[in-house]
């Protein structure tokens, strides 16, 4: 186990690399010039703005540029922000917590409903509810996001009044940051009405974040127990007399969790993406309204170091994956 | 009074191209500590028709009966929960791929509990002690060990072994057998009959063998049924089936043996079995009988009396010499 960790972790390494390259290529492939768009409407005049690129290096060759870049990176040090001027590292460290109970919120919501659906759609298959659910998921799936959103706003917050529209929690709370994440500190601050305040901030973007990846977590549940279903070790375990419920949910659910982790996995990363337009939406503080604030203010160091950590931060949900999968499969665990 | 009472069994699949009997009017008669083999080539409808008694066939199965009675109780009767409390306890079946017929996900000694606990009053300890016992009985070396391994560490033979101590861990009174060694190798084949005749004689239980292999009828069965195109055709004790076989399909099946019960592999007859599609309006041998006549291509065939292995023939073969033909 020990060595298949070892080996994983040094898959990593270009991995890392190639980020880390694709990251600065991807800002810098972009129209538009950085002290340009600092400058603002004022603009600035040529001596200034040859002074400001010499400041921020960017006259040098761009291999030197990246060298620089990778050097820093490897020891910690992913640049400051041109705009608010603070370490990259520090500005994604207190924004990343909100992007975090995000998306465990939505991948939590995603798995206890997707999983279950599947069961019960191959359970069922080709009659009523398999036609119902695999149909919902299908309109899940398709449905744009933005659109799914504001229906969801419109109808909860504009209609019913049980949501409010936007942010983290209600202005009205205030309490220090203890772990970042909302649910918790509410929890820990003692005040009366903050927990449920948090909670209904945090539905909405929950549930449309969640929705994609239910879907998808739906479908390959589904086609998971089929194919398993079909397998002689299900008619053994009928064949022993045990309900069902357990052949079902024990003895074919856990060979269909194999693929079904593995989605799961893929769903996290494009979670991660997807939060990038739930944020913008509920105007939820978190690494996507910041990465996206900052490619349209060409803001480089933000938008590679951002890059490069969300990559990270999928690699290493990867990672957690491949030890959950090697627990569930026992062929992997004992190689 | 019979253990198990099957008349004129039959199973239809729904499939997209309609109806398909895959098995047709099948009687089958087993008594307490009978060992009885059912023998045909494939497709004749020897699993469906276990299967169907076990309740593990599909959905798109239907299942129709005179008579489908186990011990004096009629199985067609029983909801799905009684009927779950009857199969893997007193009525248990192992299978022909033993590899694929074990969960992957779980431990040898998990699964033989698993069928301790569904059906018996036994605590932690008792059931740790039986599962031990029942590998011992079937013969896997340090069973203590074993108890842990997975599926994947364990060889076909072994596999067929666990799935054997699966089978009689709550000491069945029929156990069915479909085909249990043909996905081993030869020596490994003999040692797992070897050892289901074994336990059958201790155990006195019923035993039904479903083979291609005539070597294994002739060593194990006491009776046997021959099946055809889901059809039962023939019913005798093993030495008057050997002796004087009164279906032509049975002596075809034994004539075509280069010499009889030496050879391990049921021989090929020309021609198939018919399928869904092709199958005659008479009597369901007649395209590959060498002795059909006009009656066999329109008429189905009459059964015919105990004293011709209710043959399933309109020219049932009386004389040992005119089998071997
Ligand atoms: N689930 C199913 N749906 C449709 N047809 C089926 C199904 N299961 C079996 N059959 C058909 O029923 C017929 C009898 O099958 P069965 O498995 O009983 O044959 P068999 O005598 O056991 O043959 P073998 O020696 O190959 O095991 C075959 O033609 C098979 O294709
Ligand atoms: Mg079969």
């Amino acid at each position: 186990m020990l060595r298949y960790l070892l080996s994983k972790l040094l898959t990593f390494v270009p991995t890392f690399i190639g980020v880390t390259l694709i990251s600065f290529a991807f800002i810098r492939a972009l129209p538009g010039d950085p002290i340009i768009v600092m400058a603002g409407e004022r603009g600035v005049t040529p001596e200034r703005y040859k002074e400001l690129v010499e400041q921020f290096g960017y006259d040098r060759p761009i291999l030197v540029q990246f060298w620089d870049y990778l050097t820093g990176v490897l020891q910690g040090d992913l640049g400051t922000s041109f705009v608010t001027k603070k370490p990259v590292w520090n500005e994604f460290f207190a924004l990343f917590p909100a992007t975090l109970e995000l998306s465990i919120c939505a991948i939590i919501i995603a798995i206890a409903l997707g999983i279950p659906a599947g069961v019960i759609a191959a359970t069922h298959r080709g009659k009523f509810f398999d036609r119902a659910l695999m149909s919902t998921a299908l309109i899940g799936y398709s449905m744009p996001i933005f659109w799914w959103a504001l229906l969801l706003i419109i109808v909860f917050s504009g209609n019913l009044h049980w949501t409010p529209v936007s942010g983290r929690i209600d202005l009205l709370y205030y309490f220090k940051d203890v772990t970042g994440f909302m649910l918790i500190d509410s929890l820990l601050s003692g005040q009366k009405g903050a927990f449920a305040s948090a909670v209904s901030h945090l539905v909405l973007p929950s549930i449309v974040l969640a929705t994609i990846p239910l879907a998808v977590i739906a479908r390959q549940t589904r086609s998971a127990m089929l194919e398993v279903l079909s397998e002689d070790y299900i008619r053994t375990a009928r064949a022993k007399g045990l309900s069902p419920l357990r052949v079902n949910g024990l003895h074919a659910l856990r060979n269909a969790m194999i693929p079904v982790i593995t989605v799961i996995g893929l769903s996290v990363g494009t979670l991660l993406a997807g939060a990038i337009l739930t944020e913008t939406i509920f105007s939820w503080p978190g690494i996507g309204k910041w990465m996206v604030d900052s490619i349209f203010r060409r803001d480089y160091p933000v938008v590679q170091g951002g890059l490069l950590l969300v990559a990270v931060a999928v690699m290493v949900v990867n990672l957690v994956v491949d030890l959950l999968y090697g627990l569930i499969n026992p062929k992997i665990r004992k190689r | 009074m019979a253990l198990l009472s099957i008349r004129n069994l039959s199973v239809e699949f729904a499939t997209a191209a309609g109806p398909f009997r895959a098995v047709d009017g099948v009687d089958l008669t087993v008594d307490q500590g009978d060992v009885l083999a059912i023998v045909g080539e494939s497709g004749s409808g020897k699993s469906v028709s276990m299967l169907a008694m076990m309740g593990l066939l599909p959905w798109t199965a239907t299942i129709t009966a005179d008579e489908m009675s186990f011990d004096g109780r009629d199985i067609r009767r029983l909801s799905a929960r009684e009927r779950r409390k009857v199969i893997g306890r007193d009525m248990a079946m192992i299978f022909q791929e033993p590899m694929s017929s074990l969960n992957p996900c779980f431990t040898v000694g998990f699964q033989i509990k698993e069928a301790l606990r569904q059906h018996l009053n036994l605590d932690r300890a008792q059931r740790h002690a039986r599962a031990i016992e029942l590998m011992d009985l079937v013969g896997i070396p340090a069973p203590e060990k074993r108890l842990s391994a997975f599926p994947h560490q364990l060889s076909g033979g072994m596999s067929q072994r666990v799935m054997i101590a699966m089978a009689l861990a709550c000491k069945p009174r029929l156990l069915i057998a479909d085909e249990p060694t043909t996905a081993l190798d030869v020596t490994i084949q003999a040692q797992i009959l070897d050892l289901l005749s074994d336990l059958q004689k201790e155990t006195g239980m019923a035993l039904i063998l479903i083979t291609h292999d005539m070597g294994v009828v002739a060593e194990t069965a006491q009776r046997v049924q021959v099946q055809y195109a889901g059809q039962k055709v023939e019913e005798q004790p093993v030495e008057g089936l050997f002796a004087t076989p009164h279906h032509p399909y049975t002596a075809a099946l034994l004539a075509a043996l280069p010499e009889r019960a030496t050879t391990r592999r049921l021989p090929t007859i020309p021609g198939v079995v018919p399928g869904q599609y092709d199958r005659p309006a008479g009597c369901l041998f007649a395209p590959r009988c060498a002795k059909a006549t006009e009656i066999c291509h329109s008429t189905r065939a009459p059964v015919q009396g105990a004293e011709l292995g209710l043959a399933r023939c309109h020219h049932p073969v009386t004389q040992p010499e005119e089998a071997t033909q």
